[in-house]
């Protein structure tokens, strides 16, 4: 409820959010011993809003399930896994028919490294996709300019996969992108093992594509990257959301951070004061019903290990937390 | 997409024929030596019961060279096998390789004819398995296949042999060519009726490991990273299973059927024999039980060559065509 309450008072001027994800939860079923299923849960009452023309970076650790969240946006995720909340695409509600039709066209995935490459697959033909016979030639056009836009050459189009170099690599999953006019473009991970100098390229071709007018949603676990070029930060952790910042928030030592984690996070980074908080995060089995972050949290209160906290709206960004005002 | 590196490639045919000629000296003794222990007596086989004097009986010992030294009979042999002579037939009564030639091209017909339809229907059952995992549809095709795998050859023969030939009368019962029918009258039409249900008996047995494989490897292609991504691509159904499944599952299937060489030449020899079909495998059951040391060592050889010759196109098709390979090995 306060979801809604904090979404719709958005002081955004009159600009709808194109993609509108609320109390999204995803669960897992494993078979563990024998017969017994178990449901493995991976996020939890997830929401968030991508607008056109901005990055939104959505951070959080390695294996946390940010990657399953692109997957369920998609609708590509495995079958045994269970999805319940509401996804909006331009004011139209997200069913699984209807991101079987959008997938490829207005919504556009671009993957972490070359293992989502067909392996036996020359990369132009990868890169132009599946098309009917007839618009293999208007595609094919759109390929060698895409390339030349990247400084691509004609002869990688005409490599395999494992030919290309980790900053080819990373220009010829971009592109794939950029063959179908999506909308909303999704980048898993995009920017891992990257030097500084190809990092930034590589972050540029997000903003342009945001400069273009398409939503960027940049899933990363390298809160620097996501601070280069974001304007909006959602901060994952243990399955969920705990703060949705602007990139403004993000100074000083963290006073306008309204999550006791996110400025944890903020403080831990080497040029701010390099301080490491203690305790991890916790796995599913680990929670009790309270706020997630209760264990490592340096401002709890009794009250917060009873019940999970609603995302309230404060001061222009969005946080999962009793005690903050 | 094929680059052939033809230093590399030199190299693995060198490394691969030096492999062959030790493999082949190695088999050729052996099986000389289990020759040797054998209770045969050529003398006996070839008198049979004939009637003869002992000194008949001493120039016929003398002729096949009954108590030369085994050491100095196996050199002779080879001596004999590298001028190109492996001796003479002692049932066919001419020279082995003539035997050979004439038997290895029936079985060969036999053997590739077989050797194709199993790939093809194999595969084509196992992309179906595996497309539609886990519906009836791939318990129907799974269920066969373990029924395949687990039927004998000779058995399954027989059952082919009794349904199609003795029951409905379809096809000719045994023989390579029909009886009581001069060598120049028999047409290719008589040759193929007859080489229709051993071809069809070989391949069933075939089938069930290809499918089998097949399926495996599609399922484990279509949980890949770069499907999910083709997916989130709009790529769906038929049309992404061919795209990529196929593909990628095409040339470890072909290795794999090119490995199965022995177990065809294994399967050959029994279908051939319920069949009567006159191939190399009837020859060598006809060579090993009436002890046709001759034929039955140059058999030996020719399929020790034949499974060789599989198991080293898998080898190169690994090695030189799969890119995926020329990857891991950059990479190590």
């Amino acid at each position: 409820m306060s979801v809604e309450m904090a979404m719709n008072n958005d002081d955004r001027e009159g600009s709808e959010a194109l993609l509108k994800v609320k109390d999204l939860s995803l669960s897992f079923f494993q078979y563990t011993s024998g017969l017994r299923q178990t449901e493995l849960k991976i996020i939890s009452n997830m929401s968030l809003e991508a607008y056109s023309g901005e990055v939104l970076a959505v951070v959080g650790s390695s294996g946390s399930g940010k990657s399953l969240l692109a997957h369920a946006i998609l609708g590509i995720l495995p079958s045994n896994s269970r999805l319940s909340g509401s996804m909006e695409y331009k004011g139209q509600s997200l069913t699984p028919e209807k991101k079987e039709e959008l997938r490829g066209k207005e919504i556009a995935l671009i993957p972490q490294s070359t293992t989502y490459l067909d392996p036996l697959m020359k990369v132009s033909e990868q890169v132009m996709g599946s098309s009917e016979k007839k618009d293999k030639e208007v595609m094919r056009k759109r390929q060698t300019e895409i390339f030349q836009r990247y400084n691509l050459k004609a002869a990688v189009g005409r490599m395999l996969p494992h030919e290309l170099s980790g900053g080819m690599a990373r220009r010829v999953l971009v592109s794939t992108a950029l063959m179908s006019s999506a909308k909303l473009i999704i980048a898993d991970e995009p920017t891992p093992g990257l030097d500084e100098r190809s990092l930034d390229e590589t972050l540029k071709y997000f903003k342009d594509m945001a400069k273009k007018g398409c939503a960027v949603i940049l899933i990363t676990h390298d809160i620097e990257a996501a601070l280069k070029i974001s304007d909006r930060i959602a901060i994952f952790y243990a399955g969920t959301i705990l703060e949705e910042a602007r990139i403004e928030d993000f100074r000083n030592d963290g006073e306008d951070l309204r999550h006791p984690y996110t400025r944890a996070l903020w403080n831990a980074l080497p040029q701010n004061r390099f301080q490491a908080i203690k305790g991890h995060q916790p796995m599913q089995d680990e929670l009790n019903g309270g706020c997630v972050y209760f264990e490592r949290c340096s401002i709890r209160t009794e009250h917060c290990s009873k019940d999970i906290p609603q995302l309230k709206r404060i001061s222009g960004g969005l946080v999962r937390c009793n005690n903050v005002s | 997409m094929i680059k052939v590196r033809h230093k590399e490639l030199a190299l693995f045919s060198l490394k691969k024929i030096l492999k062959l000629i030790c493999l082949l000296v190695v088999v050729s003794i052996a099986s000389f030596w289990l020759v040797e222990q054998a209770p045969i007596d050529p003398v006996k086989i070839y008198i049979g019961a004939m009637s003869v004097t002992p000194e008949q009986k001493a120039i016929l010992e003398e002729y096949w060279g009954v108590n030369t030294p085994a050491r100095e009979k196996y050199l002779n042999w080879v001596g004999n096998a590298l001028r190109g002579d492996l001796g003479d037939s002692l049932i066919y009564r001419m020279p082995v390789s003539d035997v050979i030639k004439e038997r290895f091209t029936a079985s060969l017909a036999l053997m590739a004819s077989a050797w194709l339809l199993s790939g093809v229907i194999g595969f084509f059952l196992g992309i179906v398995a595996g497309m539609k995992n886990g519906t009836w549809i791939d318990k129907a095709i799974k269920t066969y296949c373990y029924i395949l795998l687990a039927t004998p050859t000779f058995w399954l023969a027989l059952v082919m042999l009794l349904i199609f030939s003795v029951y409905l009368g379809w096809f000719p019962i045994g023989l390579g060519v029909p009886i009581a029918v001069a060598a120049q009258e028999v047409t290719l039409l008589d040759r193929l009726k007859h080489l229709i249900l051993p071809t069809i008996t070989l391949s069933l047995l075939g089938v069930a490991t290809i499918a089998m494989f097949t399926r495996e490897k599609l399922i484990e292609v279509m949980s890949s990273d770069y499907v999910l991504f083709a997916k989130a691509r709009g790529e769906k159904g038929f049309g992404l299973v061919w795209r990529h499944g196929v593909r990628n599952v095409a040339l470890p299937a072909i290795t794999l059927q090119f490995l199965g060489f022995s177990e065809l030449f294994g399967g050959a020899v029994l279908v051939e024999q319920v069949f009567s079909y006159p191939g190399l495998g009837q020859a060598a059951v006809e060579a090993g039980i009436r002890s046709d040391v001759p034929l039955l060592l140059g058999i030996v050889l020719i399929s020790t060559m034949f499974v060789f010759i599989g198991n080293m196109m898998a080898d190169l098709i690994y090695q030189f065509v799969d890119p995926r390979i020329k990857q891991q090995e950059t990479r190590a």
